[in-house]
């Protein structure tokens, strides 16, 4: 064989490698209707995805999983507040504030912080916040959507900060120095130039930051207390689609309307997160190209 | 513009400043705070003897060995399903690729990839290796499926190796007369390989923790030994504490030992991402380019 | 070169990792929490004797284990409640056939936190309590708080003998605590003075107060003789007649050294009621 034709089979063999991320999320998407879809025969969508009540075990069994999406919807809601401006007010520190050993410091506690393994996290809600939660306020339990809220966050931050910190850097300096030339101290600067200009960056962080947050399993399995209804105040229990996913995985038969329902809320989640996906990977594109304003 | 307004501005700068430094630093505290709980509830159950023995008397006694092996039999499995599939990707990306919609969609694909909720990893390996191709529970489902979680990881940390190597590199490679692919296994690849091992590294650190994706595909509450086989379910690190902390046989009485096992974790995910972080403080300083 | 040499490496690990098992026999066990000690506590005395076999371990709950023996992902299937019959003809489907070996006794016992003065319940206030529909202690006869009913979610046999004596199809209500496990339940009730929820007889310890039903208390002598209501079976469910290492691991636990076993994790051994004295432990 010669070399052109040893170059075109490489080529061809590594964009067939290439692909696989491509053939993975098909495989994905495809094994999770395969299974999933036929629950529809027996609910209809619309009662899938807005009846009040979870019973899949019960005789008739009814599969609504409403309650798991707002469970899902405030969890990450809440979360997402906390984390939003820690996020970025630490990148902020990093990017713009923080002198240089201080910052490398930082740098790697963000690392590290989105290094910690979710169920290490989550056994820290369960075995430590949440008693301390039920005994400092009275409550019926510690796990609830203020806890699993408060350790979604402390998992979000580090996705936030560390994107936005990209964008930051990424505004140019031609920016800053024109707004200093202009009188503005550097607060001000932050504030009125750098943050806007990396503001495509900074959603991007967020999106992905509440991606990470709703699709988290551990924490809110161990922490969000599994109560499959819609929750009357932040102390009470709720019941993600994650953590109802996994816990009961395990039990429904093999292609029974249980486990089909399950896979069919794995529908849900899967095309919650890739929604949320595509817009911030539209986001970060649309405004890429941002030019430094100089010749 | 008179002094008095300055100063006021003076003044909103400090404030907005104090505000920056406190959520830095209450971030800080909250991870310091929570390793340094754990290490002291967890620092009295590590001994000799938790690493190398396994449980006794329903766990509330002996050690955590086959979880610490069958961590590092899922670990290096992922690594071997994905550190390979990821260079390919990434070097095609990197070299090969032209611009175009192809590559977009890939670029999309693996993006999307990165963000499916681990729990959907975690159906996606029972349905396809555990059900479908028939490996039942097994370490090589569980591997399969954490080797391609930590896929997107090891394209993205291999395509930043692979394009900081200069092009000048390449160029006068092949203005050598060497064909691509030689360039690029001879030249590139081993410049960029320290990149590429630390985001192997990194994902190492991802696939020993995670637990979701190994509920349904790998892991098991108690084995009365090692794993023989690759069709072996195992014990798994993260599995164990969550077991021992919500499924448990004597959930308060092996409290320490979940502490203990919670603290081995981390401390080996933290060493595996602090060596990645190291290694890549060290290129940095050594590259001269 | 360094590369080479590290891939040469691990391939050769992984085949040797690979190589597929060809003496030693494997048991894969899964199911029910309660049955869990026992058969911890029998695999820990069995390795001991047949260093050979490969036995893996897991919980989940009576629907878990039921559905690996359909399913053919396990040997011994453990459920604290008998199998449905569904879950027969989805059996029947498969080719399976499920055999029931009962391994022990065992009673459902409501239990509170140590501080609730209430002493029993009948079957009718738990029922009530549990749908939500009762909802403060005080209705009962204990103080003036509120119920913090803490149940246990749908794959749970422990669960499906709650519905079978006490709720009777009514449906639990969604603001129940549903955990996943005897263990959390017990972890969860000792920890809150507000609660109640239910266990298997093995892990009622010092942490939690067991209720009276119908005014009797849960023992080996009254679970046995029936007297008191909620008594059940423990299984193990094999596919057919247990072949192999299997047939000698059930055999063992019916032995009278595995039902020492049973007893001493708390439950009632098959052979009769407990000597006097043991029986509860901690």
């Amino acid at each position: 064989m010669n070399r052109k034709q040893k170059e075109a089979a490489i080529r061809a063999v590594f964009f067939s490698f290439a692909l696989i991320s491509i053939l993975i999320l098909g495989l994905i998407v495809v094994s999770l209707f395969r299974e999933g879809l036929p629950i529809f025969k027996q609910v209809s969508v619309k009662d899938f995805l807005f009846g009040m009540e979870w019973y899949p075990t019960y005789d008739p069994p009814s599969f609504g999983i409403w309650p798991l999406i707002v469970g899902s919807v405030i969890v990450t809601v809440l979360a997402t507040i906390i984390a939003i401006p820690v996020g970025i007010l630490t990148a902020v520190y990093i990017a713009e504030v923080a002198p240089g050993l201080v910052k490398d410091v930082f740098k790697s506690i963000i690392e590290l912080l989105a290094g910690l393994p979710s169920v290490v996290l989550g056994f820290f809600g369960m075995v430590v916040v949440a008693p301390w939660l039920q005994d400092t306020f009275d409550l019926p339990t510690g796990l609830n959507i203020i806890n699993a809220s408060m350790i979604l966050a402390l998992m979000a931050v580090p996705t936030i900060a560390s994107i936005s910190e990209d964008a930051l850097y990424a505004v140019p300096r031609e920016y800053k120095e024109a707004s200093y030339a202009l009188g503005a101290t550097t607060h001000e600067t932050i504030l009125r130039v750098v943050i806007p200009s990396a503001l495509s960056g900074i959603s991007t962080a967020v999106i992905l930051g509440m991606s990470r947050a709703i699709g988290e399993t551990m924490v809110v399995l161990m922490v969000a207390g599994g109560a499959a209804a819609i929750p009357e105040s932040l102390f009470d229990s709720v019941r993600p689609m994650p953590a109802s996913i996994a816990a009961e995985m395990g039990e429904a038969p093999f292609r029974s309307a249980h486990y089909q329902a399950l896979f069919a809320t794995g529908i849900v989640l899967f095309f919650i997160t890739l929604a949320f996906n595509l817009v911030a990977d539209y986001i970060s594109n649309k405004f890429k190209e941002v030019g430094s304003g100089t010749l | 513009m008179t002094t008095s307004s300055l100063r006021y501005r003076y003044v909103k700068q400090h404030v907005f400043f104090g505000l920056v430094r406190l959520s830095a630093f209450v971030l800080a505290l909250a991870l310091c705070g929570i390793l340094a709980y754990i290490v002291v509830h967890g620092i009295g159950a590590l001994s000799w003897e938790f690493i190398t023995q396994p449980p006794r008397d329903a766990m509330t006694k002996g050690g955590i060995m086959p979880a610490i092996v069958g961590t590092f039999y899922l670990t290096v499995g992922a690594i071997l399903v994905g550190l390979p599939l990821g260079i390919v990707s990434a070097v095609y990306l990197t070299e090969y690729a032209k611009q175009g919609p192809v590559i977009r969609i890939i670029r999309i694909g693996i993006n999307c990839l990165a963000g499916v909720p681990s729990v959907v990893f975690g159906l996606f390996g029972l349905g396809l290796f555990v059900v479908s191709l028939k490996f039942g529970s097994s370490i090589l489902a569980g591997s399969l499926t954490l080797g391609f979680l930590i896929l997107p990881t090891i394209i993205g940390a291999s395509e930043e190796a692979l394009k900081s190597v200069p092009q000048t590199f390449r160029e006068a490679s092949l203005a050598l007369g060497v064909s691509k692919w030689q360039t690029i296994w001879r030249i590139v690849l081993p410049s960029a390989l320290p990149g590429i091992l630390t985001g192997s590294i990194l994902g190492l650190g991802r696939a020993a923790g995670e637990t979701a994706p190994i509920m349904f595909t790998a892991a098991a509450f108690f084995t009365a030994k090692l794993p023989s086989s690759i069709f072996d379910e195992v014990m798994a690190l993260p599995y164990h504490i969550y077991v021992l902390a919500t499924a448990g046989t004597h959930i308060e009485e092996t409290r320490p030992l979940q502490y203990g096992t919670v603290l081995v974790l981390i401390l080996l995910v933290l060493g595996i991402d602090l060596v990645a972080i190291l290694i890549r403080a060290a290129i940095r300083r050594r590259k001269k380019w | 070169m360094n590369i080479r040499k590290a891939a040469a490496l691990a391939i050769v690990c992984c085949l040797v990792a690979a190589a597929p098992v060809l003496a030693a026999e494997n048991i894969v066990i899964k199911g029910s929490t309660t049955v869990l000690p026992i058969a911890q506590r029998a695999l820990e005395t069995y390795m001991k004797a047949h260093p050979g076999v490969q036995i893996s371990l897991s919980g989940g709950g009576s629907g878990e284990g039921i559905k690996a023996i359909v399913d053919k992902t396990a040997d011994i299937g453990n459920s604290s409640r008998e199998i449905k019959k569904e879950e027969i003809a989805l059996a029947a489907k498969k080719g399976v056939q499920p055999v029931a070996h009962v391994v022990a006794f065992d009673a459902l016992v409501p239990v509170v936190h140590p501080s609730n003065p209430v002493q029993g319940l009948t079957v009718e206030q738990l029922s009530l309590i549990y749908q939500g529909k009762i909802t403060n202690w005080k209705e009962v006869g204990g103080k003036d708080m509120r119920i913090v009913a803490i149940s246990r979610d749908s794959s749970s046999g422990t669960f499906e003998s709650w519905d079978h004596f006490v709720m009777k199809k009514a449906k639990v209500s969604p603001r129940a605590q549903m955990l996943a496990s005897n263990g959390a339940v017990y972890t969860a009730v000792s920890k809150n003075r507000y609660s109640i929820g239910y266990l298997g007889m093995g892990y009622v310890k010092k942490g939690v107060k067991a209720l009276a039903v119908a005014g009797v208390q849960a023992t080996p002598e009254t679970a046995l003789s029936r007297q008191y209501p909620m008594s059940r079976e423990l299984y193990m469910y094999t596919n057919g007649e247990p072949a192999g290492e299997t047939a000698k691991f059930i055999a063992f636990i019916k032995s009278p050294t595995g039902q020492k076993i049973v007893a001493g994790e708390g439950f009632v051994p098959i052979q009769g009621a407990a000597p006097a004295g043991k029986g509860k432990k901690k």
